[in-house]
């Protein structure tokens, strides 16, 4: 079923009156729908928020492709960066799901529905050879299991070939949370905790930092094994700029905004008992004028000693995806690596 | 991206910064680790002392304190000052020679070195031959001589060290001018002593190490006399006159020599063994003082009955028919003796006998009756007994320092009067701004109260408190009641005891309040003692409560030690600190944590198991709290068992890296080849860094749970008067912090005082906050309305501090090992935090609230929070806001020891031990400055008792 029609560019409005006016179109007011649309890439891209929506109706060219599915029966593997080389089958999988015989049709609900235990972020602004993995203990009963030690890894530094020390991983636990994400896995090189470089860190100073992260862990890694990488042909056909810019809007701007707020939230999880009462979880204290700028600045400091995480959701979101592409892209001769134990040499 | 988002680059608060802040290392006080080598100028009147690790620290008069650092990190092996010049030149186990000199600088004087030199011989000459064992600075300041093992005396000019190659004394000269009846080639290998004729600067006296001894004539280049010793010689020291010199030898005897001009080749005029006739061990070092009345002073070190006395560290000192052997606590590394040295002056007179012993310094008044011993201004052995804890009290008001001082004075009383005779130089240092304490905990059971207010870390005070405990040693037992007719006439001199009796007496927490003086302290065994300073002796009963940490928790068994045992009935106390309450914890586990309230007369007490609070006005445990996890086993089975192991281990794997630095050092001992020596450093880095390799540590990535070890461990305590229920009425409140991430608030009634005796201090919990990142809780502060931390109790009573601004709501800020935290109160809700750990990977070691003023006006003044991390780093925070302001490398973080002895003060100064008997003291303020200024003047050459006298009236007029 095709609906076309039109919306003033300049005032998109907010998600929620474009939600309704979809229902309305389509005359489906009390369905559940998921959202999606193409972005110039072809990438199908989902619509749920302001932010995203936004991006939408800026990217459209002049026209702007909706897909809309009942939740009910939604693939969400449709969605996603990678979609784009799967265009075809998305889009058949999208407009005829009934044809669409090999995957037998599992019901999942939203993602949010679900405590998620682990995820790969920040794919797109990464090198191909690293992976940034979150754990989310908060999500899971299970110890996060894995242990790191010392060791050393190859560099290609301007005096060619050297040894620095590095911090790997060196054993998972059976049956912990590192372990059955399947992200992670021995001899692994930890390259960031949190979006902090551990080079030049101790290998206590390493675990410090990951145990005080540890309801929110996010370690980039480069895997000792590199043939699992996510090889994408956005990057190799030379358009990667464009895919960045593309992809980085609609789904980090998201991640990131989520990480934000999990971490506001375990970090205001403190449980206070009143007078031997119930315990209660500690409120955050309505600021007042003057501790309101002390407050953003010092989190601003935090934040921006992680690399590329944005502070706050509120941020000009073309400048910070500028900034976060900036970091990435800007190669660092020193930190160009060489995997000796690979079939593939990268740079 | 990091150049948008920093925040508060704000210029005015960057200049601030620069005037309230400012790190500097400036000065260590006690003892130096590991001591090597000892020089004394009789002309400066200063005191060297060269340590193993290649320090030269010089002392004159109190506060004159020079420090020198060998590049090489070399054994010092020998000190000796140029005569009447400011240099000295020292003799490193690498063989090399170093020129230090004392320059003024900036209105003070500074100690730098010069020059440095390595004697080279010809080439292909085995390295012995140019090995130096004697070193002589020649009275006209102008040549070295070298003694060498291969015999040959090298000279070298100064402070060129220019080789004079044709002045070299060698063995074949020597030999042609000494008739060859009983000497040949060996009898002139290694020379053992070099000393310059008191009267004739052209006569040097050269002792071999086989016995031969030669007189020899600098002008005409030969040996005017010889002297055939039948012993291995040691040492040789000329007679004041240089008619007769005196030998000390191997077998621990000593010979007078006579030297005229008629006999070339003299007989000895007396040889005596003095411990003889048994066997007995080297006299190493010798001196003979002539007196007045005649008769001689002969002092030497050793030569003790090697059987039964061959440990003793000893030196005699025989005075007519005076003997005494001052017996020292640790080997003897040497010694001088200060005596006139006013060249006109017929006779020596010795005043002082100044040993420097492994561990301590012993000086010994030879002047009075009975030669005692003098208290030194500076050098302190702080290590006597292993320092456990401290604890700094600034500002002491002058009624209670001169209390202190006065049951000190009480104790010193076996000490001479004299003056401390090493007095050279002025302290040119401005006097100390306050009366500062610091207290160190002992692991015997004491406490000890040194001054530190300025450079000298003086005793006050020394406070035991194992009277109050039956321990197996016998107070009676002295170990100085030696019957009259002992032989040897041994007398035992010097403080360094570190064998304790019992380790559960060992002191862990320390609490003075310095306006009512009271004092709580806190030990091993759950031990927790409240005194009051009383200035005069008392015999009084200790009262004594157990406090039950466990309550009902059941089925649990400690299994670690048991609590002390007490003495039963009135105990006599001396006057100073005498405890009147033990509150005993049981389980008897170590105390980890204490807070006093003199104004309120409450302490409070915390073990690993929970804490409690007694009210020592009524004698009387107000209530006690459990803070152990049920499934904390490991707390309950007695901690100090595997704490003990855990340390043990730590010690071992420190003694096998001291044992491979030795190692390393001895190989390369001898051989001056430093390429080989580098060459076989990295070979020995590289195979540690393969064996690192071969066994990599893993680390376990883990959250924190409540059910992890130690969570119940309380880590800190703190009394506040403040809003804990309602923001009406404020009411004084008991905080407790966790190893588990806990905060607990007891809301407490202290009865008014008229009824203070009568109604009962109740407590009751109003608030539990559990921090979910479970890090160990380290700090808890209440902030007023003003954001100002609450004043101490009995600050504001004594007009010291503004009374806290009771109107504006009251902030609590909680710091953890990984975070600073702020929540608001009454009802707590979070504020404002700071991650630590979760950004830099470090984590708190210890925190307290510093005053820091402006270098630049003085009525600025601000409170800031400063922060050690394990990795050594101090940082400073401010309040409340919370922001780094400004952070400093301070202690290597492989220092664990130096890190965990750390202590600030109030006043934005700090200590922490760099070896087991030293503190280095540093300043984070631009206002509060310790550090030593001095000058030293290079006194006239001619006439320098009397320049010293000036001197020395001079520095009383400054003073005055």
């Amino acid at each position: 079923e095709f609906r076309r029609f039109s919306l003033e560019r300049s005032k998109p409005g907010k998600f929620e009156e474009f939600y309704g006016l979809l229902q309305h179109v389509h005359k489906i007011p009390n369905v559940d729908v998921l959202v999606g649309y193409t972005d110039i890439h072809g990438d199908l891209l989902p619509i749920n928020n302001d932010d995203n929506y936004h991006k939408a109706v800026s990217t459209a060219n002049p026209l702007l492709r909706i897909f809309i599915q009942r939740k009910e029966d939604a693939d969400y593997s449709a969605f996603g960066t990678d979609t784009m080389t799967r265009k075809k089958n998305v889009l058949s999988n999208v407009l005829r799901p009934d044809n669409h015989k090999k995957k037998p049709h599992i019901v999942i609900s939203m993602p949010q529905d679900f405590r998620p235990v682990s995820s790969i972020i920040d794919v797109d602004i990464l090198p191909e050879t690293h992976r940034r993995v979150r754990l989310y203990k908060y999500g899971t009963d299970k110890p996060l299991g894995f242990y790191i030690r010392d060791g050393s890894s190859v560099r290609v530094t301007p005096h060619g070939l050297e040894k620095v020390p590095g911090i790997f991983i060196s054993r998972l636990v059976p049956g912990g949370l590192a372990q059955s994400t399947g992200l992670l896995a021995v001899n692994d090189e930890v390259l960031e905790v949190n979006g902090i470089e551990v080079s030049g860190k101790s290998l206590d100073q390493v675990t410090d930092m990951m145990i005080a992260n540890s309801r929110n862990l996010i370690i980039t890694v480069r895997p000792a094994n590199q043939r699992n990488n996510v090889v994408r042909n956005s990057r190799t056909s030379g358009s990667s700029g464009q895919s960045t810019e593309s992809s980085l809007p609609s789904s980090t701007p998201n991640l990131l905004g989520n990480l934000l707020q999990g971490e506001e939230e375990s970090d205001e999880e403190d449980i206070v008992i009143e007078d031997s009462g119930e315990p209660q979880q500690i409120p955050k204290a309505a600021p007042t004028s003057e501790s309101i700028e002390s407050l953003s600045q010092i989190e601003l400091l935090h934040e921006s000693t992680q690399n590329g995480f944005l502070p706050s959701s509120e941020m000009n979101l073309n400048h910070s995806a500028g900034s976060i592409s900036m970091e990435y892209e800007v190669p660092d001769p020193g930190r160009k690596s060489l995997e000796e134990d690979g079939t593939i040499i990268t740079l | 991206m990091r150049r948008f988002l920093r925040p508060g680059h704000d210029p005015v608060r960057e200049r601030l910064k620069r005037d309230l802040f400012q790190f500097n290392k400036t000065v260590e006080h006690g003892f130096p680790h590991q001591p090597s080598a000892l020089g004394y100028s009789p002309f400066l009147r200063l005191m060297a002392i060269g340590t193993r690790s290649g320090a030269i620290k010089l002392y004159g008069a109190p506060g004159v304190e020079f420090m020198g650092l060998h590049e090489e990190n070399n054994t010092v092996m020998q000190i000796h000052f140029i005569p009447d010049q400011c240099q000295l030149v020292t003799l490193l186990d690498d063989n090399s020679l170093h020129l230090w000199s004392l320059k003024q600088h900036g209105g003070a004087s500074e100690l730098r070195e010069e020059h440095r030199f390595t004697l080279k011989g010809p080439p292909g000459s085995p390295p012995s031959a140019t090995q130096i064992t004697a070193v002589l600075p020649h009275s006209s300041r102008e040549v070295l001589y070298l003694g060498t093992e291969s015999g040959n005396i090298f000279v070298v000019e100064l402070p060129s060290f220019r080789v004079l190659e044709d002045r070299t004394i060698t063995p074949e000269a020597v030999l042609q001018r000494v008739p060859e009846d009983n000497c040949n080639r060996r009898s002139c290998e290694l020379v053992e002593a070099l000393r310059e004729h008191p009267k004739n600067p052209d006569h040097i006296l050269i002792g071999y190490s086989r016995g031969l001894i030669v007189l020899w004539d600098l002008q005409n280049n030969k040996a005017t006399h010889h002297f055939l010793g039948s012993q291995q010689l040691e040492n040789l020291y000329w007679q004041r006159d240089g008619s007769k010199f005196i030998s000390c030898h191997y077998d621990g005897s000593y010979t007078q020599w006579p030297v005229s001009s008629d006999n070339r080749q003299p007989e000895p005029l007396e040889n005596t063994v003095p411990y003889g006739p048994f066997p007995c061990k080297a006299i190493s070092k010798i001196y003979w003082q002539t007196t007045k009345n005649g008769l001689p002073y002969i002092i030497f070190q050793g030569g003790m009955p090697r059987a039964s006395y061959g440990d003793r560290h000893s030196i005699s000192v025989i005075h007519g028919s005076q003997q005494t052997a001052f017996d020292f606590t640790s080997r003897v590394i040497d010694f001088f003796i200060i005596f006139s040295s006013d060249p006109a002056a017929e006779f020596d007179d010795p005043s002082a006998l100044v040993v420097l012993a492994e561990e301590e310094l012993v000086v010994i008044d030879l002047k009075s009756a009975g030669w005692p011993a003098v208290h030194p201004p500076y050098l302190a052995s702080l290590h006597c007994s292993a320092i456990t804890c401290s604890h700094h009290v600034s500002n002491i008001p002058l009624k209670l320092w001169e209390r202190i001082i006065s049951a000190g004075s009480k104790q010193n009383i076996h000490y001479s009067s004299m003056a401390w005779p090493i007095d050279g130089g002025t302290n040119i240092a401005p006097d100390p701004p306050q009366r500062d304490l610091l207290l160190t905990g002992h692991e015997d059971g004491t406490v000890r109260f040194w001054d530190a207010s300025g450079v000298c870390l003086h005793l006050l005070y020394k406070l035991s408190t194992v009277r109050v405990f039956l321990t197996d040693a016998d107070p009676n037992d002295n170990m100085n009641t030696l019957g009259e007719d002992e032989w040897p006439p041994l007398r035992k001199v010097g403080t360094f005891d570190p064998y304790s009796d019992d380790p559960r007496l060992g002191i862990q927490k320390i609490y003075l309040c310095k306006y009512s003086g009271y004092l709580a302290v806190a030990g091993t065994a759950g031990q927790v003692l409240v005194m009051e300073l009383n200035d005069e002796d008392a015999e009084h009963v200790v009262d004594h409560a157990e406090a039950d940490l466990l309550q009902d928790q059941e089925g649990y068994r400690w299994k670690g030690h048991e609590k002390l045992k007490t003495r039963d009935g009135p105990v006599r106390f001396e006057a100073g600190f005498q405890p009147f309450v033990l509150v005993q914890c049981q389980p008897p586990a170590v105390v980890t944590s204490l807070a006093l309230h003199s104004e309120w007369k409450l302490v409070a007490f915390g073990t690993s198991h929970g804490f409690g609070l007694f009210d020592h006005q009524q004698k009387r445990l107000v209530f006690v709290k459990c803070t152990l996890h049920p499934s904390d086993q490991l707390a309950l089975e007695g901690p100090l068992s595997r704490v003990k192991s855990l340390k043990k281990s730590l010690r071992q794997s420190f003694r096998r890296i001291r044992r491979s630095r030795v190692s390393s050092r001895k190989r390369r001992g001898g051989s001056g080849n430093a390429s080989e020596v580098q060459e076989a450093n990295a070979k020995f880095d590289q195979d540690a860094l393969q064996e690192m390799e071969l066994a990599p540590v893993q680390r376990k990535i883990e959250a924190r749970s409540a059910e992890d070890s130690f969570t119940g461990f309380v880590r800190t305590l703190y009394f506040a008067d403040t809003f804990l229920r309602d923001s009406s009425r404020h009411c004084p409140s008991l905080w407790a912090g966790t190893n588990g991430g806990t905060v607990y608030a007891f809301c407490l009634r202290v009865p008014p005082a008229e009824r203070r005796m009568d109604e009962p201090v109740r407590a009751e919990q109003a608030k539990e906050i559990q921090l979910m990142h479970r890090a160990p809780v380290v700090g808890i502060l209440v902030l007023d309305g003003r954001s100002t931390p609450l004043p101490e109790p009995l600050e504001v009573a004594h007009d010291l501090s503004k009374s806290p601004d009771m109107q504006g709501s009251h902030q609590l800020l909680v710091v953890s090992e990984e975070q600073f935290k702020v929540f608001t109160l009454p009802k707590v809700s979070s504020k404002l935090k700071l991650k630590l750990t979760a950004l830099e990977g470090c984590r708190v070691r210890k925190v307290t609230v510093a005053n820091f003023g402006s270098c630049k006006t003085d009525d600025y003044s601000e409170n800031d929070l400063a922060v050690l991390t394990n990795l050594g780093d101090i940082q400073i925070i401010s309040l409340p806001f919370l922001k780094l302001q400004i952070r400093y490398p301070c202690i290597r973080k492989e220092d664990v020891s130096g890190i965990a002895s750390c202590v600030f003060t109030k006043y934005g100064q700090g200590f922490y031990l760099i070896s087991p008997s030293e503190f280095e003291r540093f300043s984070l303020s631009t206002k509060w400055l310790v550090e030593p200024r001095c000058i030293v003047d290079m006194p006239e050459v001619t006439s320098n008792n009397h320049v010293h006298n000036k001197s020395g009236t001079e520095n009383a007029a400054r003073k005055s």
